[in-house]
């Protein structure tokens, strides 16, 4: 029988078991007790950022680039709702996350005490799992249960409300081995029978179509999926949390599909017979209208959570499985199958409308993504929300030594830049290159100082086309061009019926080189085309974080584009 | 189709689940018709009852959705299953004359409903019956009587013994 301890050395003993070296935490009233305590754990990386929301969102780039649990501690009240949307965000995307969030002592919850929320009241709906901790003997087995359940079957973030009375109570010092809970049962096999009847489709079709999203990428599945694509050649679309499933230089890779999917894998989507698809959970930014949605095919649908299965889309052969397992089975009988004139039409389509930006007006994002692709043989890929995001996930290029990681479910801005900076927390050795806009970039510009500390040197190209550019396209393509609210150069003294930029335009704020170069950070600007090579260069010499402002044109728009709720074949693209 | 269904639900008896569960419905605009939770012969299980009207796949995903919460233990369908099913409800009529008490005691006798308390001028019912035969007597309180005071508990039900046997519920589920 071990000896009694307290709450806080408890928390860091399952720390340890758990394996975890990285710590994303924020101070405050309410979690000194455990600052105290890991204080004396030097084997423990404490990460100060300078905001709970890019504390999360760093923890959600570590996840994402390790596989491994993101650890967040922040303190109750604003340090607990702070971290709010990172949660609804790591919620959507499937990211393994622990957040502790310090809380009052037992007897003062209710009683509006100073920084008291009801974070797990708030939070239910955005939390794969959330408890108070109200027992001490019962905390040992609530952190294995966070561990547990944050990473096992579809992984998302749990939420541990922790009361400071609890840190500092003296009680049980075992931490579990295990831990069993008669609620949740993650599905651990694939019913065969209903597999063999989603393969029998697919092996009969003419036109197949294999549709792989995010649970590929989550699952570690991607060798085996191009297996079985290598095996059957059977053509492959993805959705954008699913790029990167198979190496986008791939022959039988179409590209992205949905609302700026490429012309070609939406047509193949509207076209093939049969639909193979694995891990995605048929989005409205993939499906568009329903009725329309692949409506010659037999869907197949692959995801381990069975909530996904025949919600958006009603489904022929649904199979309960993680992506793996699913993937394995079928290619014991994979054999394969004739495709040559389907992937014919396919190359066909894409020669009709291939995807390619303007090259006549000066420098495009499509350029600078391009050489990134050439520079970097391997490396982590992060991106904001916005219009550069839709570019990235056009034309960066993905193989098994390249990740990509974004914030796809919520479209997150302020996501990207801390997201990279816990990338490169987690893996050290490789390069890490953020996309960003200048919108979102200024959401939690704030941690260039943790980049810093951290010496978390990444590379963050900002696309700075001075508006919000995703709704501005919006209001250009459907609004008549009424910029309502998307210029950030627009000062008090702008007209009010502005219908975009010209000379008279004020300065744009804030200046993004002397930004970076005030953190101690390195600042490059370009403006022109020729500069773009050299910029990055420049960039991987640097031993500081770097922040690049790419001038791209003010008034560029993502194509090709689907307009919301519209048939995903009905594309605009020019 | 949409009708009401009925789901018993064996959930941890935890802080916070009856929020988590009912939020589900609120969050996700699943049309909740009752929901009712009490402790099982299990203390750290609650069952509860609810009833929700919806289409046939809304209804899918609603037990899929209650399936995946760690606090669920087993979701319980309960459409097209023989069951027991029986709602608490008291009515109270105030400002009744000697003839609206004649009349309530008669409309009790039919209803199988007891006269559990009375006063000068007012009268308690309690009534324990299904829901529908529940509604049927608000009905007619309210079409004959001013002022009622109603509270009623929503239907709790448990799954038949005589037809719930392995292989005879399957049997009726054709039946029918």
């Amino acid at each position: 029988m071990a000896m009694d301890i307290t709450g806080k050395k408890l928390f860091v003993k399952a720390l340890s078991e758990e394996g975890v070296d990285t710590v994303f935490g924020y101070p405050g009233g309410m979690v000194t007790d455990i600052l105290d305590e890991l204080y004396k754990h030097e084997e423990i990386e404490w990460v100060l950022p300078r905001h709970e929301q890019g504390l999360i969102h760093e923890a959600e780039g570590y996840a994402r680039a390790t596989g491994k649990v993101g650890v967040c501690l922040v303190t109750s009240g604003p340090g607990a709702t702070n971290i709010m949307t990172g949660l609804a965000d790591a919620h959507y995307d499937n990211i393994p996350l622990v957040c502790i969030t310090g809380q009052v002592p037992l007897n003062l919850i209710g009683n509006d005490a100073f920084q008291e929320v009801d974070i797990v009241g708030m939070t239910r709906s955005i939390t794969k799992y959330g408890v108070t901790v109200r027992d001490r003997k019962e905390l040992g087995k609530i952190l294995k249960m966070a561990f547990h359940i944050a990473q096992t079957g579809k992984p998302g973030p749990v939420l541990i409300d922790l009361p400071k009375d609890i840190q500092t109570a003296m009680g049980p010092g075992e931490y579990p081995e295990s831990v069993s809970i008669r609620g949740y049962k993650p599905n651990a096999s694939v019913h065969i029978g209903q597999l063999k009847k989603g393969y029998k489709l697919l092996k009969a079709a003419e036109k197949p179509l294999i549709l792989a999203g995010g649970g590929i990428n989550i699952a570690g599945a991607n060798d085996k999926l191009l297996a079985l694509v290598e095996k059957t050649k059977i053509p492959v679309v993805t959705t954008i949390m699913g790029k990167g499933a198979i190496p986008t230089d791939h022959p039988y890779y179409i590209g992205n599909s949905g609302m700026h999917g490429r012309y070609a894998a939406n047509m193949a989507v509207g076209e093939c017979d049969v639909l193979f698809s694995i891990g995605t959970r048929f989005n409205d930014r993939i499906t568009g209208d329903l009725n329309e949605f692949a409506p010659h095919a037999q869907i197949v649908h692959v995801d381990i959570d069975t909530a996904s299965i025949s919600r958006n889309v009603v489904v022929d052969v649904p199979i309960v499985a993680d992506a793996n397992l699913a993937l394995e089975k079928l290619l014991e009988w994979a054999a394969p199958q004739e495709t040559e004139s389907w992937l014919e039409k396919i190359r066909e389509w894409d020669k009709e409308n291939p995807l390619e930006m303007r090259r006549d007006k000066g420098m495009t994002p499509q350029m600078i993504i391009e050489e990134i692709n050439r520079q970097f043989a391997e490396g982590i890929f992060v991106t904001d929300v916005g219009q550069h995001q839709m570019w990235a996930t056009q034309y960066i290029e993905l193989n098994e030594k390249k990740q990509f990681i974004t914030s796809g479910g919520l479209g997150t801005m302020g996501f990207g830049f801390p997201a990279a900076i816990g990338a490169k927390i987690g893996c050290p050795e490789k390069p890490v290159v953020c996309i960003s806009g200048d919108g979102g970039m200024q959401m939690n510009i704030q941690e260039l100082a943790t980049a810093m500390a951290q010496e978390a040197n990444v590379i963050v190209c900002i696309f700075n086309n001075y508006y919000l550019g995703m709704v501005r396209q919006m209001q250009q393509l459907f609004y008549g061009k009424r910029y309502e609210a998307t210029c950030l150069r627009r000062r008090k003294g702008c007209p009010g019926d502005c219908k975009g930029p010209g000379e008279q335009c004020p300065p744009y704020e804030p200046d993004f080189v002397k930004l970076a170069e005030s953190y101690g950070a390195c600042g490059i600007r370009v403006t022109e085309e020729s500069q773009i090579a050299a910029a990055l260069e420049q960039a991987k010499q640097c031993n500081t974080p770097v922040l690049i402002e790419f001038m791209v044109a003010t008034e560029d728009i993502v194509l090709p584009m689907v307009k919301g709720g519209n048939p995903m074949t009905e594309m605009i693209l020019k | 189709m949409t009708k009401n269904r009925w789901i018993a639900l064996y959930v941890e008896n935890q802080v916070g689940v009856l929020a988590k569960v009912s939020g589900l419905f609120s969050g996700k605009s699943y049309n909740l018709q009752s929901l009712t939770v009490g402790t099982t012969e299990d203390e750290t299980v609650s069952r509860m009852t609810i009833c929700v009207t919806s289409d046939d796949i809304t209804f899918e995903q609603i037990k899929k959705q209650l399936n995946r919460m760690v606090e669920v233990i087993k979701v319980m369908d309960f459409t097209d299953v023989p069951i027991h099913m029986k709602e608490i409800l008291f009515a109270k009529v105030k400002d009744c004359s000697v003839a609206d008490k004649a009349e309530l005691f008669q409309i009790a006798q039919v209803f199988h409903v007891e006269v559990s308390d009375i006063g000068t001028d007012s009268i308690l019912l309690e009534c324990k019956a299904t829901e529908r035969r529940n509604n049927e007597l608000i009905d007619l309180l309210k079409s004959k009587f001013k002022q009622i005071e109603i509270v009623r508990g929503g239907g709790v039900a448990i799954e038949s013994i005589s037809t719930s046997c392995a292989g005879r519920s399957e049997y009726f589920r054709k039946q029918n």
